[in-house]
């Protein structure tokens, strides 16, 4: 069973294309890794998977529907002076499954607390959070990933610029949500901890360059030609 | 004193101070989406609306001159959407350029309007600065039943609100319809802009969303907090505001009352804790000394 499929995918802002022509399939209950140079179309592959970027042509097909997906962004997409504390952050993961007119009450905020506490962060749970680190923010966001209970996680480079207790503390948390039959995906900077963390791959620049599983795609060639590649196109 | 036990004053404090409320609710959204100055393009363009409304039915019910005001705004909306969208003008300059035409036509037609005997006895003018006086029961009513909705709205999309606020991608991916919130929040602003221009003027109404709104997010780091306090605001605001401009001869609501909600912002910058610049400067002259 694949998790996500993407066929003849083309993407483009203002005519110049960011993605072009990608097939990609990643079966169910991979952890898989994303990587690519800057400006490869990274972020824009994951905002097509979730439906925020229209395509200029293709399809992309998710196991279940959208609503199984939960999604960690950069942390340096949102307002951090919002006047709002960390648990009430990843509370916000379970308003898509209230409905309307119904409001998060003491189940939801307990499940919430869970939450925080899976990435160590119980005891910020009333923290404004601009007064939070960056590693901090980014565990806040993941437990409203996690707080979402979905089959499919998307995090967009969820280990830029946090500490190495960070870093560990999120890859086990991946690497459990893997164990239960979670698909994770993740936009990834760092080459060197690729085959340590992922058994998946997913090499990108503009063009689809490779795909499949760690051992056999994240080769010395294959990166080369990821990174190097002469990216304009058509 | 006398004038606070006076029922026509009560009854003007009353609608000014909802007034307040709302404009303190909704100000907070769309302070902390960063589109308070949109509410500026919006007030302004409805002047030609609320003349042209008078000058084509003839009528000077508020209701109509109103509806009037919605449409010019509502139109000003569009165009500066339409500029943003296929020029390379970006949206502070397409809302001055919009915003300037449309008030200066409201000028333009308020100057012709008046030369007619009956539009002084409408009391266009009113709608510059505001003037609570002039407002009458049946006004108050219409403010009434708006702000019970507007409200009541609020409270029930109030998760949505926050969601869409705070971090617009994450909202659509979670599967709130941004569009349609978008535009309920937007039309919300836009209601309590237009219900507010009898009392504060096109002129000012939009430090009334502005003001109370940037005061109460001094004091808390909680939405709800935040969006009480500002409701607080808006009404001393409004409420003092009128008893100002009822007492002080010639005295236009609208300044008074934005005078009053300008002033607590202006403290609230100042003195509250962990936000407040006073606080700032002395932790930082504290750090200094201990640096040496």
């Amino acid at each position: 069973m694949n998790a996500i499929e993407i066929k003849d995918l083309t993407v483009a802002y203002d005519s110049k294309p960011v993605l072009w022509d990608i097939e990609l399939k990643i079966p169910q209950s991979k952890l898989a890794a994303i990587i690519g140079p800057n400006g490869a179309g990274k972020t824009t592959l994951v905002k097509s998977l979730l439906g925020l970027v229209k395509p200029v042509m293709g399809q992309v097909e998710i196991m279940g529907n959208q609503q199984k997906i939960a999604y960690v962004p950069q942390t340096a997409s949102v307002d951090w002076d919002f006047p709002t504390t960390a648990l009430d952050v990843v509370m916000m993961g379970r308003y898509g499954h209230l409905g309307f007119f119904k409001r998060p009450g003491k189940k939801e905020k307990a499940l919430a607390g869970k939450c925080l506490e899976k990435v160590g962060m119980e005891a910020f749970a009333s923290r404004q959070i601009s007064q939070l680190s960056g590693g901090q923010q980014q565990r806040v966001f993941l437990a409203r990933a996690l707080a979402q209970d979905a089959e499919i996680y998307l995090l967009d480079e969820p280990l830029k610029g946090v500490d190495a207790k960070t870093e560990a503390v999120i890859m086990e948390l991946l690497k459990g949500l893997q164990r239960d039959g979670k698909t994770v995906i993740v936009v990834h900077h760092d080459l060197r901890t690729v085959e340590a963390n992922f058994d998946w791959v997913v090499l990108l620049n503009t063009q689809l360059v490779g795909n499949g599983p760690v051992k056999d795609i994240f080769t010395k060639e294959n990166l080369e030609q990821t990174y190097q590649m002469d990216r304009k196109v058509g | 004193m006398a004038i606070l036990l006076d029922h026509t004053f009560q009854i003007v404090a009353l609608g000014s101070g909802m007034l307040g409320l709302i404009s303190g609710v909704l100000g907070t959204f769309a302070v902390l989406r960063k589109e308070s100055l949109l509410g500026e393009g919006v007030s302004h363009s409805a002047l030609p609306g609320v003349v042209l409304a008078f000058l084509l039915t003839g009528v000077r019910q508020t209701e109509v001159l109103l509806l009037g005001a919605a449409a010019t705004g509502l139109l000003a909306v569009f165009f500066i959407t339409l500029i943003v969208k296929y020029s390379k003008l970006k949206f502070d300059s397409a809302l001055a350029l919009i915003m300037s035409v449309f008030f200066g036509f409201g000028l333009l037609l308020l100057t012709h309007a008046q030369r007619i005997p009956t539009a002084s006895q409408a009391g266009l003018s009113r709608f510059i600065y505001g003037q609570a006086a002039a407002l009458l029961g049946r006004d108050i009513h219409l403010l009434l039943w708006v702000s019970g909705g507007i409200l009541l709205l609020v409270f029930l999309f109030w998760k949505e609100f926050k969601v869409f606020s705070f971090d617009p991608e994450y909202a659509r991916v979670i599967g709130i319809p941004t569009v349609r919130i978008h535009v309920l929040l937007s039309l919300l602003i836009v209601t309590a802009i237009i219900v507010g221009l009898q009392t504060v003027g096109v002129v000012l109404m939009s430090s009334m969303l502005i003001a109370p709104a940037v005061a109460a997010r001094q004091w808390t780091n909680r939405l709800g907090t935040m969006t009480l306090l500002a409701a607080l605001f808006g009404i001393i605001s409004g409420v003092v505001g009128t008893f100002l401009s009822s007492t002080l001869e010639r005295m236009p609501t609208g300044p008074a009352i934005v005078v009053i909600a300008t002033s607590i912002a202006l403290i609230s910058l100042l003195v509250s804790p962990n936000r407040g610049i006073l606080q700032g400067l002395l932790k930082r002259s504290r750090l200094r000394k201990e640096g040496i």
